[in-house]
């Protein structure tokens, strides 16, 4: 042991001798920034190399100051900790890179005036121009794509939740694993893998052959995304039906209970937590899909309040076409920041929801106070 | 308001799996039976086939008659629902319903079933199930908080005040005391010897100092070896089963000599 560290050890017991200080990581941090930042001094710094070669450092010199001090178990332990603590900022990276680049980019066009009262109904190259060339302010907004993803996601969610958690109480209720139920869990599984193009032409299709060619709307729309929904309804509240304990549905039994009320009354608000946030998370899946929106409702430029009549726009859609067609092609700086605008207020419903399925969560929780 | 059980030939099975043979049986109203004897000798199971609890796992059928009261459980058309809202069941582990308070858990059996009281009516019954099961004083003054909240021999009272609020004719219990400490132990025990008065209570414990303790009558299920079905070997009043038995393997096993 280093004489460096006598008088920290006088301090100590026997019992906990032989450890490194709890200041260690912190001065091997320290010194990891600091000699990260020399080397990449040397052959030109940028932030992200000097973030890797630091933490490449800090690992190296904790394991072996560790192995010197208190052996191979401990100096293990701190390998394994580098590991997962690095794994989970390696995680964690993109995700952050992803809400930040989206909310510098976005900032602008979300709080340019009319952005969400507005649609680009009459909206034409010569604003943008404008816009540009002479600084007026940005015009259109998002408002006919808002009410589109929100009526064609309420009406998905309509369509699946109900066939998605109906087909899930089968399953764990009725099917005792029987030859159709297990039929329906392969189906499930499959349909888990469409691509969401097949389920948009499929929609689009069926509604070709029944209604009549050419047929596209919001409600195609929705019945395109609920193909997509019903997989994962049907998979997240099936694991949550399963783990609610069969001494619940005994206990209920028991009680002279009907089987449907107990699954009604017992079951269900039993798992109603779980299965909340996976209807929320299957929401989260389809709301951002492009393709089949594009393929089955069209694409509008005006505010269409009608699900069920006329195309529509979506904010997925919207930030496409803005993107791809930029309303002004010799000025797309403006479409540009409408799309990222867009692309932001779509992050935050998405955030809403995940916000919204943790407040049911806690409200229909299993209570645990005395 | 209690009715006695006379069991014929009764053969319980798990799909093909016979795992109690030949059981006849005579369950006295207003007293106490327990059936003892070694783990997987199949008096649980028998006991789930008193209220028709057995016939809710998957495969699992019964060949025999049930009687309650000369009516025949088992008998074409008789809706297992019926006979459960009649036949009570208290289970091993304490299961109150963790979405409910201590009330709507007393409640369950009314609220579940749609059943209309009135609020004067339920605060009677929640009060009357609750003294019955000697948990009264305890949650009396909470008893909005959740069931889940109690210690493991409150929930268990709990879980008898609910079986008790649907009136049944019968309560089933399946080694109820097993998760339990003494003291609580001791406390339901006192509660099965006030609910003879009321109720037929049918007991499977694993603690023969405790069929000793409550029981009129016991009854000694025993097993061959694994794979075979278990067997009522001997019944009778429990003073003759434990100072008395007539049969070689329930002087063995009261005795502690297996088992």
């Amino acid at each position: 042991m280093s004489s460096t560290l006598t008088p920290v050890r006088s301090k100590r017991s026997a019992l906990t001798k032989g450890q490194l200080p709890a200041f260690a990581p912190y001065v091997v941090l320290a010194a990891a920034l600091i000699i990260g930042a020399a080397i990449l001094a040397l052959i030109g710094f940028n932030t992200f190399g000097w973030g890797i070669v630091s933490a490449l450092l800090f690992a190296v010199g904790l394991v072996s100051w560790s192995a010197m001090v208190e052996g191979s178990r401990k100096a293990k332990d701190k390998l394994a900790t580098c590991l997962v603590v690095g794994s989970f900022l390696i995680a964690l990276l993109p995700l952050i890179s992803v809400i930040w680049t989206v909310l510098v980019n976005g900032l602008p066009g979300l709080i340019a005036p009319g952005f969400l009262t507005n649609s680009m109904n009459g909206v034409t190259g010569v604003y943008d121009n404008k816009a540009v060339e002479e600084g007026a302010p940005v015009i259109g907004g998002i408002y006919h794509a808002l009410i589109g993803t929100i009526q064609m996601t309420v009406l998905a969610t309509i369509i699946s939740v109900p066939v998605g958690l109906l087909t899930a109480i089968y399953l764990v209720e009725y099917g005792n694993d029987g030859r159709l139920a297990r039929a329906i869990t392969f189906f499930v599984d499959v349909m888990t893998g469409i691509p969401s193009i097949v389920a948009g032409l499929f929609a689009a299709a069926f509604f070709f052959a029944v209604v009549g060619p050419g047929t596209k709307t919001g409600a195609v729309a929705a019945v395109a995304l609920s193909v997509l929904m019903i997989p994962v309804v049907v998979r997240s509240s099936e694991e949550m039906l399963k783990i609610v304990p069969n001494e619940l549905r005994e206990a209920a039994y028991a009680l002279g209970v009907r089987k449907w009320r107990t699954i009604v009354k017992v079951v269900i608000p039993t798992a109603i937590s779980g299965i909340a946030s996976g209807v929320t998370l299957a929401i989260a899946r389809v709301i951002g899909e492009t393709a089949p929106i594009l393929v089955t409702a069209g694409f509008a430029t005006s505010i269409n309040n009608n699900v069920f009549g006329g195309w529509m726009a979506s904010l997925p859609t919207f930030i496409y076409t803005q993107i791809l067609n930029p309303t002004s092609p010799a000025n797309p700086d403006p479409s540009s920041q409408r799309a990222w605008g867009a692309a932001l207020v779509l992050i935050i419903l998405v955030m809403i929801l995940n916000l919204g399925a943790r407040l049911i969560a806690r409200i229909f929780a299993p209570k645990t106070g005395r | 308001m209690s009715k006695r059980i006379d069991v014929k030939d009764l053969n319980v099975y798990y799909g093909d799996f016979l795992a109690v043979e030949d059981v006849s049986i005579a369950i006295e109203a207003k007293s106490v039976t327990a059936f003892i004897g070694p783990s997987g000798c199949g008096k649980s199971t028998f006991l789930r086939t008193l209220n028709r609890m057995h016939e809710v796992l998957p495969g699992a059928r019964v060949e025999g008659e049930v009687l309650l009261d000369g009516d025949n459980l088992y008998g074409a058309g008789v809706d297992p629902v019926t006979v459960r809202s009649q036949i009570g069941m208290v289970f091993q582990r304490p299961n109150p319903f963790p979405t409910m308070s201590i009330r709507d858990n007393v409640l369950a059996g009314v609220k579940l079933n749609n059943k209309k009281i009135s609020k004067g009516e339920a605060d009677a019954l929640v009060e009357s199930s609750l003294q019955g099961a000697n948990l009264w004083n305890e949650v009396k003054d909470r008893l909005e908080k959740p069931g889940s909240g109690l210690s493991g021999g409150q929930q268990q009272r709990l879980c008898i005040a609910r079986a008790i609020a649907v009136q049944p004719q019968v309560i089933l219990m399946d080694e109820p005391c097993s998760a339990l400490d003494p003291i609580s132990t001791l406390a339901i025990e006192d509660l099965i010897n006030e609910l003879k008065d009321q109720y037929t209570v049918v007991i499977v414990t694993h603690n023969m100092q405790q069929a000793a303790r409550v029981s009129d009558k016991t009854a000694f299920f025993n097993i061959a070896g694994t794979g075979k079905p278990g067997k009522l070997i001997e019944y009778g009043n429990t003073q003759n089963i434990f100072s008395n038995p007539t049969v070689k393997a329930t002087e063995d096993y009261v005795s502690g000599r297996f088992g």
